[in-house]
């Protein structure tokens, strides 16, 4: 067992740790969701200002063991739980960043971090599309306006977007880009998108 | 760093959350949710015994600024459900004080959503 602070030990935080203008912020959150192993913590290193988090409610152990590892290649560790970062917007408003897996089983957490949403931002891998309809369904179960944003793994050949929007069965308005969850602009592109789309929605 | 393969739960294995929360049901969802911002009071000079080490500690960590409760769980390592339930009963004492995100309005929304993009454009172009 790797050890991590004991109980009673203040974690050491720099200033940069904080929510700056703390007082005054406004905090929302949008939540980036997919299966296993497509990329969320990837997606939310690539552009949260402070090391990504990570947080579980008990449930982890059984579930990293059930996660279906079947053409998912390098990966040796999953998101046993959920994993987060942060984006200071501006002087009035702070996003968070939270990685949900997809799994029907973690109930109470989709339900803490759906609620009071802005939106969110699905993940997909175009080789295991199929894998993406259970998390699109809770999506839409809690109500949530979403886009896709397709993770291309090392050059993979990208499906069209027709026949991906067919397989997913997509609403017309959803928007659907592609995105390489390592890089910063990629990210945000992708992330610039679905709050278009929201705004949109909201209008 | 810590990656997800030292993400250990070790001290809830030491002590049982029951322990550390004295036996405290959850509160209210809405009040600390995961993104509500916490801090300590200001005019908390001395802080009596009776408190717990993870009390303490607790404490220490929202001294220096704000955080989120989410950040309050990812920095202790603490199971969310017992920091939730730990920082109700502190800010109940009023150790702490909590911001909890504005209540979801349609208006409201707009005019975040036009702040986030913006935002967003002028972070990375």
């Amino acid at each position: 067992m790797v050890s991590g602070p004991s109980l009673g030990e203040r974690p050491s935080l720099q200033s940069r740790d904080y929510v700056a203008g703390g007082a005054t912020q406004t905090a929302v959150k949008i939540l980036v969701v997919g299966h296993f192993a497509v990329g969320k913590t990837t997606f939310i290193g690539s552009i949260s200002e402070i090391e990504p988090l990570s947080t579980e409610e008990t449930m982890t152990r059984a579930a990293q063991d059930l996660d279906d590892l079947k053409g998912v290649r390098g990966k040796t560790t999953t998101t046993v739980a959920m994993d987060f970062g942060r984006l200071t917007i501006s002087d009035r408003v702070v996003l968070y960043l939270f990685g949900t897996p997809g799994q029907v089983r973690f109930v109470q957490m989709w339900e803490d971090m759906a609620r009071g949403a802005l939106g969110a931002l699905v993940l997909v891998d175009p080789e295991r599309l199929a894998d993406s309809f259970a998390v699109i369904d809770l999506i839409e179960q809690y109500g949530l306006d979403y886009a896709i944003a397709v993770n291309n793994f090392d050059g993979n050949p990208q499906r069209a977007e027709a026949s991906l929007r067919e397989a997913l069965d997509l609403l017309d308005d959803t928007p659907v880009v592609t995105c390489d969850a390592r890089d910063e602009k990629s990210s945000a592109a992708a992330l610039t998108t679905l709050v278009s789309y929201l705004l949109a929605r909201a209008g | 760093m810590n990656g997800p393969e030292d993400f250990e739960l070790e001290a809830a294995e030491l002590v049982r959350p029951y322990v550390i929360t004295k036996g405290r049901g959850l509160p209210d969802d809405d009040q600390l949710s995961l993104i509500t911002l916490v801090t300590a009071a200001p005019e908390q000079v001395q802080r009596p015994l009776r408190l717990s080490p993870e009390e303490q500690r607790l404490l220490d960590l929202c001294s220096a600024g704000y955080l989120s409760v989410a950040e309050i769980a990812g920095h202790t390592r603490l199971p969310l459900g017992v920091v939730r339930i730990m920082l109700a009963g502190l800010t109940e004492a009023g150790y702490l004080i909590t911001r909890p995100p504005v209540a979801r309005a349609r208006l409201a929304d707009k005019e975040l959503l036009e702040e986030v993009l913006s935002g967003l454009r002028a972070k990375f172009g």
